[in-house]
């Protein structure tokens, strides 16, 4: 395998209990890029997201980062490589008993010793950043969640990390946010140069910004390309995915072992 | 009929499993706690931290409480005291009551409902909204950076608060006795004096409470900790923690009133 890919997936399954999460899932990430993993809920992207930063471990395959197989990784390392790592979490996941400053000062705190100037100074860079600079002294119950979600990520970039993990960064997010943090995402992959993996269901915006796409549905890969190569895919799983169709290889409604008819009392129902 | 009489011993057996099973959960989460205790006491300003929020946020309520089970002792101590002729004896019936049994039970108690269930509900809420993992994730370890500054907080709270309630206990008899029944004060400082011995029930007492404030706080880190991480999850946490203290605290009451006097 070429040292260009940052992360790798080798034939990983992953099952929580009886129920099957991933099934035999090959990809790799190059680095420096910026790639979306993109599938339906319940498809196991955000699974792939916590094998990368260690909270899981496959119980089949490898997950590869930087070479390193993670779940070989003894506690003391496995903090090394968290400590390259940011990963903004679906809802902010802010400290709610922390200001926004404490946040985002949180992981340099933690891990360096330097003054707390330069905490200070390094924090309003971050916030600046994210273009938030001013909210310092705010709690994170006074934050929109837009601004939450940008608080969010100067903390995941407080440490200039290697590697960063978005896990559903649009979520709930109003048009104007939205289209905010898909700029900043795209802007600070571009400038510090990490390596960017985004967890993902909004297929448009996420063209917009990223390199390369995997499509997952239920625990496999069943597409991957460009974002131009995704747009032209005849796959009809990409093609139920980006028009948002009920119909197609992935079934809308729940397998219900009963008919409608039948569950509303109505004679002569068939099971379909 | 085989499933009838199958079905409750299987129950029985499940519910036996897993109680066997928290309790070894329990005592290694209180070993991981130890062992991570170094890192989180040399930042002591986090464990100050959780004292002001879990000690001096409960004094008001244990100084009360303290207060009033004083004033109550003192009344009923002296309606039975003297039918016996022995109204003088109410300054030691009062210092023994609360130093030996009713302020490190009752201020434990008061602790466990008001401390106790709010670090379960901030525990199982940091859970529900992913603070836990953020944390783990961001390489900082959260029993070092949350827990144990909790559990050293409870610890060291918990003899001090006693010790208060028991001050106020003891006004608070005072108060009836003395000021308002008119009981003799040299008589009823000195029968305390001469029947409280420092060690005996003083220093028991505080080992007491002690005892009680590893129960109850490990207790409240580790139902936070171990909450579903819903809304329902942590109500029920919370609901878990009040319980099960309030049935330690009596529990090891028990053993430890058998073993020391």
């Amino acid at each position: 395998m070429s040292s260009d890919h940052f992360i790798e997936f080798r034939n990983v399954s992953f099952a929580y209990g009886e129920r099957p999460i991933l099934n035999n899932i090959s990809l790799a990430i190059p680095r420096g890029k910026l790639v979306a993993i993109m599938g339906g809920s319940g498809s196991g992207k955000t699974t792939m997201l916590r094998l990368i930063s260690g909270q899981i471990r496959p119980s089949a395959g490898q997950v590869l980062v930087d070479g390193r197989n993670v779940a070989d990784m003894n506690h003391a390392e496995l903090f090394e490589h968290r400590r390259r790592m940011g990963m903004l979490f679906q809802f902010g996941a802010l400290f709610t008993d922390l200001s926004v400053e404490d946040n985002v000062a949180f992981p340099i705190r933690e891990h360096t010793r330097l003054a707390e100037s330069m905490i200070h100074d390094l924090v309003i860079m971050k916030l600046a950043a994210v273009g938030l600079r001013g909210t310092q002294q705010l709690m994170p119950a006074e934050l929109s969640g837009g601004m939450a979600r940008r608080v969010a990520l100067a903390r995941a970039i407080a440490l200039d990390p290697q590697l960063m993990l978005y896990d559903e960064p649009f979520t709930g997010l109003d048009p104007i946010s939205l289209g905010v943090i898909a700029h900043l995402i795209k802007k600070l992959n571009d400038a510090l140069g990490t390596t960017s993996i985004m967890v993902t269901h909004d297929v448009h915006k996420s063209l917009d910004i990223v390199d390369y796409v995997y499509f997952v549905s239920n625990g496999a890969v069943v597409a991957a390309g460009t974002p131009a190569e995704i747009r032209a895919s005849p796959s009809p799983w990409v093609h139920q995915f980006m028009w948002g169709e009920a119909d197609g290889p992935v079934h809308f409604a729940y397998p219900a072992s009963t008919s409608l008819q039948q569950d509303l009392g109505l004679k002569g129902g068939q099971h379909d | 009929m085989t499933e009838l009489l199958l079905s409750p011993l299987r129950r029985l057996g499940h519910t036996t499993i897993n109680a066997i099973w928290r309790l070894g959960f329990i005592t290694r989460f209180l070993l991981a706690i130890l062992r991570y205790s170094g890192q989180s006491l040399l930042r002591f300003n986090l464990t100050i931290r959780e004292i002001y929020f879990a000690g001096v946020m409960s004094v008001i309520i244990v100084v009360v409480s303290g207060l009033f089970v004083g004033m109550v002792l003192g009344l009923q101590g002296y309606n039975t005291l003297s039918r016996f002729g022995s109204a003088d004896a109410l300054g030691a019936l009062v210092a023994l009551s609360l130093l030996r049994e009713l302020g490190p039970v009752l201020a434990a108690l008061l602790f466990s409902s008001r401390a106790g269930s709010a670090m379960t509900a901030e525990i199982g809420l940091m859970k529900a909204t992913e603070q836990l993992d953020a944390m783990s994730v961001m390489a900082v370890n959260p029993i070092a950076r949350v827990v144990a500054p909790r559990f050293w907080a409870g610890v060291i709270s918990m003899p001090i608060l006693a010790a208060m309630f028991n001050v106020m206990g003891i006004f608070g008899g005072y108060l009836i006795g003395v000021v308002m029944i008119g009981l003799d004060s040299g008589t009823f400082w000195s029968q305390m004096q001469n029947n409280v011995d420092l060690h005996y029930d003083v220093v028991n007492g505080l080992i007491k409470s002690l005892c009680f404030g590893i129960a109850v706080t490990l207790i409240a880190v580790f139902e936070g900790y171990d909450a579903t991480p819903t809304a329902a999850g942590v109500s029920a946490a919370t609901t878990r923690t009040v319980v099960t203290s309030a049935l330690v605290i009596l529990a090891v009451d028990f053993v430890l009133t058998a073993f020391m006097f």
